[in-house]
């Protein structure tokens, strides 16, 4: 039980608005002491798992200046007025039409998109352009629930339609497992039974973004309350 | 042996790092100059040389980047305005061929993606198989810079100004992914996992085939949302609520099981900051005021997918 101390302290951290990186290193340190390591060592896991993940963080660095570049020169604007020219698009079809193609090629094991990489340059941008096009101008609280959305399209698009025809990561992941454990499990059957779910993310996708072009129709932002 | 490898693209971030760090130390005019420049050095170092400095080197570099965030000593620049009558001016000369390079990039990534892990020539590959995406998107960045210096006609030094500036604004924010990544590890080797897949097969009624599955779909998304990883979570839960009860003692199918568990982790990394590339991060490149924005946009998208896993997977594991 005690061990879940480091739980405690990040999710206290959270609460209370402190440095996320402090509260994170905190946790760590004061779990990794309760599990009995030495300060040492949990200075060399630090940095190895930090290390180990610097992929986490390099599309993002390698984005920037080439995304710097291309917005200084009117990136977003271009794509608005792009989107603007075609006349059935609405920032919810933007975002439909987005999340679909990236289930598709996250389906043949590909990850094509990023937030750093497509939702900030383009695809957040086309969707206010075309709201733009049917509304007007737009609120702050429009713009900030667009982009949000926008965000989401991206995760859900990436996370739900994983390896369903060409196995590469998680399905991968998960038949390792089991070999480990002794369970005798089809990589194809893994792989397959991740289809139905991802049928239906496209189509709670489908309600979310009908949702947010409806509030966006009815003037107002999209309802967020909370203190500003 | 291979040619392209991923760590040459951490060597060009760390390059990038240490001009964003030079940038900050000759800006006079910089709210944080010293503690911005040492903070953005220290990682270049990190990014350029992780692989062969000692792990607890960079566990201790690694606290002091905490500590200099910490006490607010990094921050972005002072900031004039982005000009946008200059900005849509200079996208009406250039045209729609502005957008060219950001098409090239995710095109590159798709074709690169499929074709490059197959060149090979006896022993020596062109990429890891493993890291043939990674490296697809590294080459892509490149390629998509050589073609947009060339469209905009601007010096080479344009790119990693407007670069290091973009950086700068995401600021510390840009460690969380990896440092949270550090804890969930931690996490695991403390066996924080075992302790939380015993509590939750103590607390429930395990042996009702219904409840073993929302046991086990819960606790894959509870405990996802406390590693922010659905990959860390999986081992764990699967071995602690998984396997004992829905596979062992009910005979259901460990394929149909693995998949929607997985699934519905995912489900719990929509609404967790401690998956911060997928939720803060995008907030703070949207230049969200609200820093949760994408959870709580995300919230009912999870909800709906979990429910539907936990259905399916009710409906099928112990029939198939």
């Amino acid at each position: 039980m005690i061990k879940l101390t480091g739980i405690l302290l990040v999710a206290l951290g959270f609460a209370l608005r402190l440095n996320t990186l402090l509260s994170v290193l905190a946790a760590g340190v004061v779990t990794g002491l309760i599990a009995g390591f030495s300060f040492e060592a949990i200075m060399r896991m630090l940095g190895e798992f930090f290390i180990d993940n610097r992929f986490m963080t390099l599309p993002v660095i390698l984005m920037m200046p080439v995304i710097g570049l291309l917005e200084k020169h009117g990136l977003q604007e271009r794509a608005a007025v792009l989107i603007k020219q075609a006349g059935a698009a609405t920032a919810g079809r933007v975002l439909l039409l987005y999340q679909a193609i990236r289930e598709g090629t996250s389906m043949l094991g590909l990850n094509v998109g990023g937030h750093a990489s497509m939702v900030r340059p383009l695809i957040a941008p086309m969707a206010e352009g075309a709201a733009q096009a049917q509304h007007g101008e737009l609120s702050a609280a429009a713009t900030a629930a667009i982009r949000a959305q926008a965000a989401a399209a991206e995760n859900t698009g990436n996370f739900f339609a994983d390896d369903i025809l060409v196995a590469v990561g998680p399905v991968l992941l998960m038949k390792g497992f089991f070999d480990s454990v002794g369970v005798e499990v089809k990589l194809m059957h893994l792989a397959w039974w991740g289809l139905p779910t991802a049928l239906w993310v496209l189509g709670v996708g489908w309600w979310r973004y009908r949702a947010l072009d409806r509030k966006l129709a009815a003037g107002g932002a999209p309802a967020r309350k909370g203190p500003p | 042996m291979t040619l392209l490898r991923l760590e040459y693209f951490f060597v060009i971030a760390g390059f990038f790092l240490a001009l964003t760090a030079l940038q900050v130390a000759r800006d006079a005019a910089h709210p944080r100059r010293w503690g911005s420049a040492i903070f953005w050095g220290l990682l270049a170092v990190v990014f350029a040389a992780g692989k062969v400095l000692p792990p607890v080197a960079v566990g201790y570099i690694v606290v002091l980047l905490v500590l200099l965030a910490a006490m607010h000593q990094v921050s972005a620049p002072f900031a004039a305005k982005p000009d946008t009558a200059a900005r849509s001016a200079a996208g009406e000369r250039i045209g729609n061929r502005l957008l060219a390079p950001a098409v090239l990039i995710p095109a590159i990534v798709l074709v690169g993606g499929f074709t490059l892990d197959k060149v090979r020539c006896g022993t020596v590959m062109l990429v890891a198989p493993a890291q043939v995406t990674q490296v697809s998107l590294g080459l892509a960045v490149l390629a998509g810079l050589a073609l947009a210096l060339r469209i905009t006609r601007a010096p080479a030094r344009v790119p990693l100004q407007e670069g290091g500036r973009l950086l700068q604004v995401l600021g510390w924010t840009l460690l969380l992914p990896q440092m949270l990544a550090a804890l969930g590890g931690i996490f695991g080797r403390a066996g924080v996992g075992e302790v939380v897949a015993r509590l939750v097969a103590a607390g429930l009624p395990v042996e009702l085939p219904l409840v073993a599955v929302v046991a086990y779909c819960g606790g894959m998304a509870l405990f996802t949302m406390i590693m922010g990883n659905a990959f860390a979570a999986f081992p764990v839960v699967t071995l602690g609520i998984g396997l004992p009860f829905i596979v062992t003692a009910q005979g259901g199918n460990p394929a149909i099981m693995g998949a929607l568990g997985m699934l519905s982790g995912y489900c719990g990394t929509l609404v967790t900051p401690m998956a911060a590339n997928f939720n803060l991060v995008p907030a703070l490149l949207l230049e969200l005021e609200d820093r949760n924005a994408v959870i709580k946009t995300q919230l009912p998208m999870a909800a709906a997918i979990w429910i539907f896993n936990v259905v399916v997977m009710y409906l099928c594991v112990y029939r198939f």
